[in-house]
């Protein structure tokens, strides 16, 4: 046995880094530039400690760490695989930059509680690794939940009759589908295998008839709304109520993509791919998520108003990873947890742009921004090259896991799952490049700005830059997060 | 040498601090305060004693009043069961305790126009001595007549504290009082069934009468097992019997309602359970009668009933009243599953919502206290005004939904469970949805407290008028502070609570 | 018919305290008045003693006391030609039991007639939801 050249606790230490962090931010409240330094500090070390698992994780091992049994035969635990690993990884990066951002948004707007706001940020972050580092169903499900509540504050953060309305809906969806179909699902599971702990190779083994499967299949897939799986989806755009920098980090990163994680982690650790493909229940999968990605796709195609298109074609997006992992091949799963990375990345900047224009325009309506990219140059070009990564066109990282995911659609004999993917990349195309193109290439009459050059705080150019960078690199160098997915199916 | 004593101790103790307390109270109102805690602090202590040494020899300690043996004198019997009950309620009753003394003397002495001499806070203290005598009592004993005459002693003791209450609280006792003698007498039927056909009273003694072929065939045991459980039933307020419930404990005062909604019901069904399968078995009940096709259901339709109701109400402790009335289809449901999990689940959310009901009890109490009423526009802004206890009412409202890591969440792990094994899919709807009901209704409090009144507010968001912080005195807020701490404490060492309580409990015949 | 008659007969205490329990039962639920509600509940009470105490009666037979004393001669117990004594013991306890439900009973009573003005139900409940 080697040696692990990290602490037996880091996983658990960097779950608790940012929840540390929240008594510190909320003591110093009144002195705002010390409040933001704790996040920044919080935020270092968690990534460093992520960091500091990454080459163990690379080289094919796996860390366990036991926290607590809590009941008899369950335990909490941390595991730390790839796939956990890749998701760690992108959350804890992001949420330095989206840090960035929150000061240079919530200052120039001035918003209230700000306290709070990042208090509950750091909290959110907490539960996102907890998710990230689950070993069993059990450790799931307890961070699935602390996130839930931990991002109600933010998601109503205005505290006005919107944010009340869109929260009621956030809570409603979340908390009604896993209590009522995700908790009985893990039950079942656990009465039938004894055991939640993820496992490769799945728990079921043989003799669960195939009936119940598919039902389990169906409550773990609609229970864990957060994925957005349609009909349960509607909390998203709802939840746009939100200061921009919630939705960035938390609709494009951390809430849905723990859902999709979450998903993700029970297709492959407690079905398994082998009984996915062996009993037919990849199909099953792949026709929800086929149905989320074309009609999100369509719908977003209507919505004015930035932050909604931006949110359905998340929905969308978020049941491509599920479309790839629920093909159950190699590299359809490989595709499918790379895309949790690509599509942070180009999904932030597209949420930081958005926020961007509001901050320095309050514009917040697609007809309203019409020749804005004169007037805020930086700013849009960013915007397109996330556009670019989320529609899957060169030179940026979401074409990668694309191309994985299509190819691991021919692998698992299904051609139509192809014809989804085309189809809807060429919806994302033409929900997102007007904007582009209506914000560079308009005459002076239609021209809602002026030609000058007006960007956001740097806080809030910045950030959108830099991951609109990183967006170019990933496609250059998409083994950064390809590597861990690879990780998880060796010997396959 | 006290070691040995400790049975018999936590039901003298309380008895000899009433008649303390009401004589020292005579001249000092101030020191009742004082020997109350000192009391109840000792019997905790006393408590913890019993159950360590319970946990330690893992056997159950047996103690005979004044020497008789067995079947013939009064036995208590503390076994890994009851000795975690008797823990609960000493917990609880140490807490209010601390809890009571600004809402004890802010309530009870009330005037009304007819009466010029006020109540006292002795006398308070007094009944809530014998209350805390009866219900340890109960729990403790072993001998089927002499449960009969501590329920009496917990029940009538009962009457006086929900009769101290406000407004509608004298007619309510009054309804209270009828449906509780009815309950007592017809458990004492039931009783009485048992002595004609076995001649016994002591519950381990009946337990190997009634295991005989004929015993089992008897009809008289039927109906005596039939009118225990109703007589049963309606103390613990077990749909359909519960009407009594949210009419008495509304109008209760804010200490009372605190002491007695977590104790009440909870010992109640303590005693369900003890009959259950201590005197008759799990053989008997599920095996034999079979009934539990109709009580699951019964328990099902109480839950969703209880729930249903409290969606309804528009005052907060009223709403809460309903979701104790759920809360009891829980447990009864839970132990007629027939099965290890649903047992499990039964007797952990004895303790689990013990604990749950008194933290949002205290906490809905606290604000009563500061605001003057319990209605849900009296939760605006509490965030702001009262920190510490909405954060309180938050942990408190978590286990009520059964998020982890609070206790709740462990409850209903083991009772879906328990049902999804029986095949009771009703039971298993019921908890789901009732836990959904449940978040809707906390979520809305929550709600209230959280958001500024839209239809005073002028203009948008961003009118944070800065509110003074109000809190509840010093004397709320600890006692409110560790029930909430316990909530997550209780579902963190849920393992322990397993292993070493319950499922040393678990009755023969159980799978 | 004659044994159905026999057993009507045969256990002609029971039906006596099953009558008294049902007059109590309908005298609490169904009165309007409360001190009549409060007679029903003592009649129920009673009716339970009466069960116990009849259950404890045995045909030739006598008080349990053993006549040791007073120089008589020992002698074996014949335990069948004792009654039992322990449902009187018992109904003891209950009859305390039951005077003080009792007296909490008119307590509550008086306090909600100082209160009311009134101690019928339906004008309560009338004064009650204004």
């Amino acid at each position: 046995m080697e040696q692990i050249p990290f602490l037996e606790a880091t996983p658990l230490l960097a779950v608790m880094a940012s929840l540390v962090a929240v008594p510190l931010i909320a003591l110093s409240g009144n002195r705002p530039n010390l409040r933001e330094f704790w996040t920044f500090l919080a935020g270092g070390v968690k990534l460093f400690l992520v960091l500091s698992m990454a080459s163990w994780i690379l080289a094919g091992h796996t860390h366990t760490y036991e926290l607590w049994q809590i009941l008899p035969g369950i335990s909490l635990t941390f595991v730390v695989d790839g796939f956990g690993m890749l998701f760690a990884l992108v959350a804890s990066s992001l949420w330095i930059l989206t840090s960035i951002y929150s000061i240079g948004y919530m200052r120039a707007l001035d918003e209230h509680a700000q306290t709070r706001y990042f208090c509950f940020f750091a909290v959110s972050l907490s539960a996102t690794l907890g998710v990230a580092f689950s070993g069993n169903l059990l450790t799931l499900y307890l961070f699935y939940e602390m996130l839930s509540l931990s991002t109600y504050p933010l998601v109503t953060h205005h505290q006005d009759e919107e944010a009340r309305s869109g929260g009621r809906k956030y809570l409603t969806y979340l908390l009604s589908t896993s209590i009522g179909l995700a908790l009985p699902a893990m039950l079942i599971t656990y009465s039938i295998t004894g055991t939640l702990d993820f496992n490769s190779m799945g728990v079921f083994g043989e003799g669960v008839s195939k009936g119940v499967l598919v039902a389990l299949l169906l409550m773990f897939v609609f229970g864990f709304s957060k994925a957005g799986m349609m009909p349960f989806h509607s909390w998203l755009p709802g939840a746009m109520v939100a200061p921009t920098p919630v939705s960035a980090l938390l609709h494009a990163v951390a809430v849905v993509k723990v859902g999709v994680f979450s998903i993700g982690r029970i297709l492959t650790g407690i079905f398994g791919i082998d009984l996915m493909a062996s009993q037919d229940l990849n199909t099953i999968v792949c026709i929800i998520a086929s149905f989320t990605v074309l009609v999100s796709s369509l719908i977003a195609l209507s919505q004015d108003n930035l932050k909604r298109r931006l949110a359905f074609s998340t929905v969308g997006q978020l049941s491509y990873i599920i479309l790839g992992i629920g093909l159950a091949t190699k590299l359809g799963v490989e595709g499918g947890m790379t895309h949790i990375a690509m599509h942070a990345f180009g999904k932030i900047t597209l949420f930081f742009c958005a926020g961007a224009i509001f901050v320095a325009t309050g514009k917040q309506y697609i007809s309203q921004m019409v020749g804005i990219g004169r007037r805020m140059p930086i700013t849009m070009f960013a915007f397109f090259v996330g556009s670019l990564s989320v529609i899957g066109l060169p030179p940026a990282g979401g074409l990668i896991s694309k191309l994985m995911m299509v190819r691991g659609a021919l692998e698992a004999d299904m051609a139509w799952v192809l014809a989804v993917y085309l189809v809807s990349s060429f919806l994302n195309a033409a929900y997102f490049l007007p904007i582009v193109y209506k914000a560079y290439f308009c005459t002076e009459e239609e021209a809602l700005f002026e030609n000058k050059v007006q960007e956001a705080p740097l806080c809030c150019w910045l950030p959108p830059a830099i991951t609109a960078t990183i967006s170019v690199v990933l496609f250059f160098y998409p083994s950064i997060f390809l590597g861990f997915a690879q990780v998880m199916m060796i010997g396959r | 040498m006290i070691q040995s004593q400790l049975p018999i101790l936590i039901i003298v103790m309380p008895l000899l601090m009433a008649l303390v307390i009401f004589l020292l109270g005579h001249k000092n109102e101030g020191l009742c305060f004082y020997l109350h805690v000192l009391g109840m602090a000792g019997l905790f202590a006393a408590a913890l004693g019993i159950l360590d040494q319970v946990v330690t020899s893992g056997t159950a300690i047996h103690y005979y009043l004044g020497g008789w043996p067995a079947p013939y004198g009064i036995e208590l019997v503390i076994d890994h069961l009851n000795s975690m009950v008797i823990a609960m309620v000493a917990a609880v009753t140490l807490l209010v305790a601390f809890y009571s003394r600004q809402t004890v003397p802010a309530e009870v002495p009330m005037r009304t126009e007819h009466e010029k001499v006020p109540l006292r806070v002795r006398n308070y203290y007094v009944l809530y001595n014998l209350l805390v005598a009866g219900l340890l009592g109960l729990t403790a004993t072993g001998d089927a007549f002499n449960l009969y005459v501590l329920l009496e002693i917990a029940t009538l003791s009962t009457y006086g504290l929900l009769a101290l209450g406000r407004g509608r609280a004298y007619y309510a006792t009054f309804k209270y009082l009828i449906m509780g003698t009815i309950g007592a007498s017809f458990y004492l039927l039931g009783v009485g069934y048992l002595f004609i056909m076995t001649g016994s009273l002591n519950m381990a003694d009946l337990f190997t009468l009634l295991d005989t072929a004929f015993m089992q065939q008897s009809m008289s045991i039927t109906i005596a097992f039939a009118m225990i459980l109703v007589g049963v039933w309606v103390k613990m307020a077990f749909f359909p019997f519960h009407g009594w419930l949210p009419n008495a404990y509304t109008v209760a005062s804010t200490t009372s309602s605190c002491l007695i909604a977590p104790l009440m019901t909870k010992v109640s069904v303590y005693v369900m359970i003890r009959l259950m399968f201590s005197v008759f078995s799990a053989q008997y009940v599920f095996e034999i009668l079979g009934w539990q096709k109709i009580v699951v259901p019964m328990a099902a339709a109480a839950i969703l009933f209880g729930s249903i109701s409290a969606l309804g109400q528009k005052n907060l402790k009223r709403m809460l009243t309903y979701i104790v009335v759920a809360e009891v289809g829980y447990m009864v449901g839970g132990a007629w599953l027939g099965n290890v999990n649903g047992y499990t689940g039964a007797v952990y959310h004895i303790l689990a919502d013990g604990m749950m009901t008194l933290c949002v009890f205290m906490a809905i109490g606290a604000v009563s206290y500061k605001t003057g009423d319990a209605s849900l526009e009296s939760m605006r802004g509490i965030f702001r005004k009262m920190p510490v206890t909405s954060v309180v009412f938050l942990v408190g409202a978590f286990a009520m939904i059964g998020i982890p890591p609070t206790c709740g969440f462990f409850s209903k792990w083991y009772l879906v469970t328990g049902a999804y094994e029986a095949g009771q899919w009703l039971f298993l709807g019921a908890l789901l949805a009732s836990s959904l009901i449940n978040a809707i209704i906390f979520f809305r409090i929550i709600e209230t407290g959280y958001f500024p009144d839209f239809n005073k507010a002028h203009g948008h968001g961003h009118h944070t008028d800065k509110t003074v912080v109000a809190e509840a005195p010093l004397s709320m807020l600890v006692p409110m502070v560790i029930t909430a701490s316990s909530l997550v404490l209780i579902g963190l060492f849920s393992k322990d609570i397993i292993n070493n309580l319950i499922r040393h409990s678990v009755p023969p015949g159980l799978f | 018919m004659a044994d159905f008659i026999q057993a009507l007969l045969g256990h002609y205490n029971n039906w006596a305290f099953i009558l008294l329990l049902m007059i109590g039962f309908y005298a609490m639920i169904a009165k309007n008045n409360l001190i009549k509600k409060v007679i029903g509940m003592s009649i129920f009470q009673t009716a339970i003693i009466l069960f116990y105490v009849s259950m404890a009666v045995k045909k030739n037979s006598t008080i349990p006391i053993l006549d040791h004393g007073h120089g008589a001669v020992e002698h074996a117990i014949d335990v069948a030609a004792y009654a039992s004594p322990l449902p009187h013991v018992l109904m003891l306890t209950a009859i305390v039991v039951g005077v003080a439900t009792l007296g909490v009973a008119l307590a509550i009573i008086q306090k909600i007639h100082r209160t009311y003005d009134t101690i019928e139900e339906d004008e309560i409940m009338e004064i009650i939801a204004q």
